[in-house]
């Protein structure tokens, strides 16, 4: 039914709390993107066959909803029971009868599908206890995981639209204007633009057609907060969005969503489509006169569309390249009319923002960046997945208490933030606070708050050219200094990690960096220096090494590394043997193996399982084929002139 | 109209225009290889850069493209900065690894004091400087016949598919603007080729010179709703021929309009 105006509206929400606390237990299968992965559209699917079947409904109040992600994707498919807030974690749809029997009917737990904290190896049996989640304050993504995103009702009983609600009914637009500002909320994308400025600026421009628009082309490796969102929890974008619209002036709308993300778009029209229905979103919301509408605009799969002006061509049907800002999207952006962009994370913020007060966002964070920010923490971590801190937690915080530190504990190495723009920030710098300034003051950035982990079996030489390929591909070409530029950058990176670094190197990616940085056109070309010229700043020592001792400190640079078995303590357990992809290593059981050189490709899966660690790495300038017999007894970092190397597969075979 | 400081000479630039031709006003040169009058400015080849600052600023300057950036009052501009001849050299060293034959860029690099490439030099040599002039001559012309292909270190200039393309008139405006001459064509009496697609030129019907292809003055006479046979006239005709009618109201005899 169609709300047609305030009071309608507090009804509808009294009713959908209602029906909500009329069902006495549910159980919530996350059907994120992940989940899905691992086959919980299968599980979803039995809980509801099988809750049908015996009537369980009637019986116990029992009912099913499909769900969001929780962020911890890594665990699914997970399954969490209400109102005891257990978690179950990895379930198969073998699980679901049992769930049903033991848990839901006789009250038990059921041990083996508990999560289990790897630092304390003990069992976990409710949602909130894990530290994963202990931790975390959510505001963008506070209904995430407990909301079904298809349905509407679902989300008005979690408070979605009560922000809305409340502007339309009590605020002026300049009211909402003002009350961000007090949030101190700044844009989630990554460069951190104060949105009640920008939102100002786009309400003073010329003219009675203004654009809101979403970005929602998230697409930094590790980096999966807003497809999550929107995902998760379509109505607080849409909300957020809807404000927006209303505090500048705006009537329409588009949101604008990477094709990768199928789930993403299929919630979000469903979403827009059921606000429509009730009154949400259209002609004169909630009776107040207010028209707003939106739609869905797909991207093609080009990194560079995240950039805003290029997002706008995109829009348009034009090529998705940037162009020079030099006079603002707020006075000619989309269609070369004022438009407004905000991030994913943004707009979900602003929803709960005005319902819930800009001091109340502002309790939390730091002097200059306020409020909460979701990470998508990544790589060599125990727990990995989505989170939302407050601004300002430490990042030995996020990346122990709530990462629950190195997998296999193995020493911390370095945490890349801010995806391709941002950088690598080394072990001293663990207990810097998050916030925007401090990122940047130490050669990173926020960027869009992926986290990457690593440990000390990562070449940071070899993390730069990683995102130097990358963006070499994603680089639009427009410019000389980014599209040139990328391709010379990586020519010099494939030599450094191949053994043909030269004296020079380091100050050639210098003054190229410095090129790129001050010549690009766009954000994209200006910050795609930024992984080289951190690691530079923090790991110089590792560069040199590559260059002067054709080594890599961390013995991931195939090329350059060479592995073999140090007589103590080798046990002969034969486990390398098992893993090595090319038949190199030899030996009798319970007698020391060895590795034939000339058949090592280098990719360390011997290293990785040595249970005794008598497996080592040296440079493979050391390391001579025949020497299988006489192994060169140099140890790492103190290189001696050893004879050159005469032969070895070079370890193309398998490329990283 | 707006007033500002050009490497230390007061220029008083129009309205509404970019900081290029407040530049060439005031008789400085800025290199540049993507700006042409007949197209919108693009920002592409970033050699125009200049840094731009203000009394209050207190130091701090910008970067800015010169052909993009908006002229305003009282901005202190260097158009030789430090920093700015850096990055010019880093965008022409570039070039010049792309281009290594192309006398264009090694005239300009070599200018700027680059002989030989720092980079690695492109094993297969282009005139191509993907500057965009071609593409946006056709998008003005309005035919948008070819565009830009591909991304990154792979862009490259080419009509849809690589095919001959469809949208061609064979203007040959793509090939004369091109600064490089990369673009090739063929054009006779009879028949014109380019983007490998053929044409047939049409005669001039009073001199007899072969001066427009047929696909060409189709594409002007649907467009405009002005007779074909009007295109079909060589320009230097259509001038002779407005000579004569301006000679003849001024009541002068008339000479006949010159053949050949």
């Amino acid at each position: 039914m169609r709300i047609e105006s305030l009071k309608q509206f507090d009804t509808a929400v009294a009713a959908a709390r209602e029906a909500r606390s009329a069902k006495g237990r549910e159980v919530w299968v996350c059907c994120g993107t992940g989940c899905l992965a691992n086959g919980s559209k299968a599980v979803a699917d039995a809980f509801g066959a099988q809750i049908e079947s015996a009537g369980l409904a009637t019986t116990l109040g029992l009912y099913h909803k499909s769900t969001g992600c929780h962020g911890f994707c890594e665990r699914g498919p997970l399954v969490v029971i209400q109102p005891e807030g257990l978690l179950y974690t990895k379930v198969g749809v073998g699980d679901v009868p049992e769930i049903l029997t033991k848990t839901v009917g006789k009250g038990e737990v059921i041990p083996r599908l508990l999560y289990k904290d790897p630092a304390t190896k003990l069992a976990v049996a409710k949602y909130d206890d894990i530290p994963f989640y202990k931790h975390q304050i959510r505001v963008s993504m506070r209904n995430i995981g407990r909301v079904d995103p298809a349905d509407l009702d679902d989300a008005l009983a979690h408070g979605a639209y009560a922000g809305l609600a409340r502007a339309l009914s009590a605020m002026t637009p300049e009211q909402v204007i003002a009350e961000i500002e007090v949030s101190g909320l700044r844009g989630r994308g990554g460069a951190g633009f104060a949105t009640a400025r920008k939102w100002k600026a786009c309400r003073k421009a010329h003219g009675d057609r203004k654009f809101v628009l979403c970005n929602g082309d998230e697409g930094d490796p590790g980096a999966f907060k807003d497809r999550s969102i929107m995902e998760g929890d379509p109505h607080s974008v849409i909300e957020g969005m809807t404000l927006g619209g209303y505090a500048i002036g705006a009537h329409e709308g588009y949101l604008y969503v990477r094709d990768e993300y199928p789930l993403a778009v299929v919630n979000l029209q469903k979403a827009l489509a059921d606000a429509r229905d009730r009154g949400l979103l259209g002609a004169n919301i909630l009776g107040s006169g207010f028209d707003f509408d939106l739609r869905i605009s797909r991207g093609g799969g080009a990194f560079v569309c995240g950039e805003s002006s290029a997002l706008m061509r995109s829009i348009e049907g034009r090529t998705g390249e940037p162009r020079a800002k030099y006079v603002h999207a707020s006075d000619k952006g989309l269609f070369d009319l004022p438009t407004n962009l905000n991030n994913v994370e943004t707009w979900a913020d602003v929803g709960a923002i005005i319902a819930n007060g800009g001091a109340w966002f502002a309790g939390w964070g730091t002097k200059k960046s306020k409020g909460t920010k979701a990470f998508s923490l990544v790589g060599k971590v125990k727990n990995t997945g989505l989170i939302e801190l407050p601004m300002g937690t430490t990042l030995r915080h996020i990346i122990y208490d709530i990462g629950g530190g190195i997998l296999k504990d193995r020493p911390f190495k370095a945490v890349q933030t801010g995806g391709p723009s941002g950088g690598c920030l080394p072990a001293d710098k663990l207990d810097l606070p998050v916030d925007y300034e401090i990122l940047a003051d130490n050669g990173s950035m926020m960027g869009s708050g992926g986290m990457i982990v690593m440990d000390d079996r990562t070449c940071m030489v070899d993390v730069a050219k990683y995102f130097l390929k990358f963006l070499s591909e994603e680089s639009c070409g427009k410019c000389v200094p980014c599209r040139e530029g990328l391709k010379q950058m990586l020519h010099i990176f494939e030599d450094l990690c191949t053994g043909r670094g030269k004296p020079g190197d380091i100050e050639r990616i210098e003054r190229l960096g410095r090129g790129m940085q001050l010549g690009s056109l766009c954000e994209l070309g200006k910050s795609a220096a930024n992984p080289v010229m951190s690691t530079l700043r923090y790991f110089r020592a590792e560069y040199e090494s590559h260059i002067d001792h054709k080594a890599c400190p961390a013995g991931m640079c195939r090329d350059l590394t060479a592995y073999e078995i140090v007589s103590e303590p080798c046990t002969g357990c034969h486990q390398c043997v098992k893993v090595c992809p090319t038949e190199a290593i030899a030996g009798k059981a319970r007698q020391k193996h060895v590795i034939d050189p000339a058949r090592c490709i280098s990719c360390g899966s011997c290293f990785d399982v040595c249970p005794e660690d008598c497996i080592r790495f040296i440079p493979k300038s050391l390391s001579v084929p025949e020497a299988a017999s006489a192994p060169a007894r140099v140890s790492f970092g103190n290189p001696s002139p050893a004879p050159a190397r005469s032969g070895g597969t070079g370890g193309g075979a398998c490329p990283r | 109209m707006p007033t500002l400081t050009i490497d230390g000479r007061t220029v008083h630039a129009d309205h509404g225009t970019f900081l290029l031709a407040a530049c060439r006003k005031a008789g400085i040169e800025v290199p540049t290889l993507c700006e042409h009058p007949a197209v919108e400015p693009y920002g592409g080849c970033r050699l125009c850069v200049v840094d731009v600052t203000r009394p209050e600023w207190d130091g701090w300057s910008k970067m800015v493209v010169a052909c993009l950036f908006p002229v305003e009052d009282g901005i202190v501009v260097d158009t030789r900065s430090e920093r700015v001849m850096e990055t010019r050299k880093v965008v022409l060293d570039l070039l010049l690894a792309r281009c290594p034959e192309t006398p264009l860029i090694r005239d300009l690099a070599a200018a700027h004091g680059i002989v030989a490439t720092s980079f690695v030099r492109n094993p297969v040599p282009t005139d191509c400087i993907l500057c965009g002039l071609c593409t946006r001559v056709c998008d003005t012309m309005g035919m948008s016949a070819i565009s830009s292909v591909d991304r990154g270190a792979g862009r490259e200039i080419a009509p849809p598919f690589r095919a001959p393309p469809p949208a061609c008139v064979g203007c040959l405006a793509c090939a004369e603007i091109c600064p490089t001459g990369f673009i090739q064509f063929e054009s006779g009496t009879r028949k014109r080729r380019i983007w490998e697609k053929d044409f047939d030129m049409l005669r001039c019907p009073r001199c007899g010179r072969s001066h427009i292809t047929a696909a060409q003055a189709d594409f002007f006479a649907g467009r405009g709703g002005v007779p074909r046979s009007y295109f079909e006239i060589c320009d230097h005709c259509k001038r002779a021929d407005l000579a004569a009618t301006a000679t003849r109201l001024a009541g002068e005899p008339a000479t006949p309009a010159r053949q050949g």
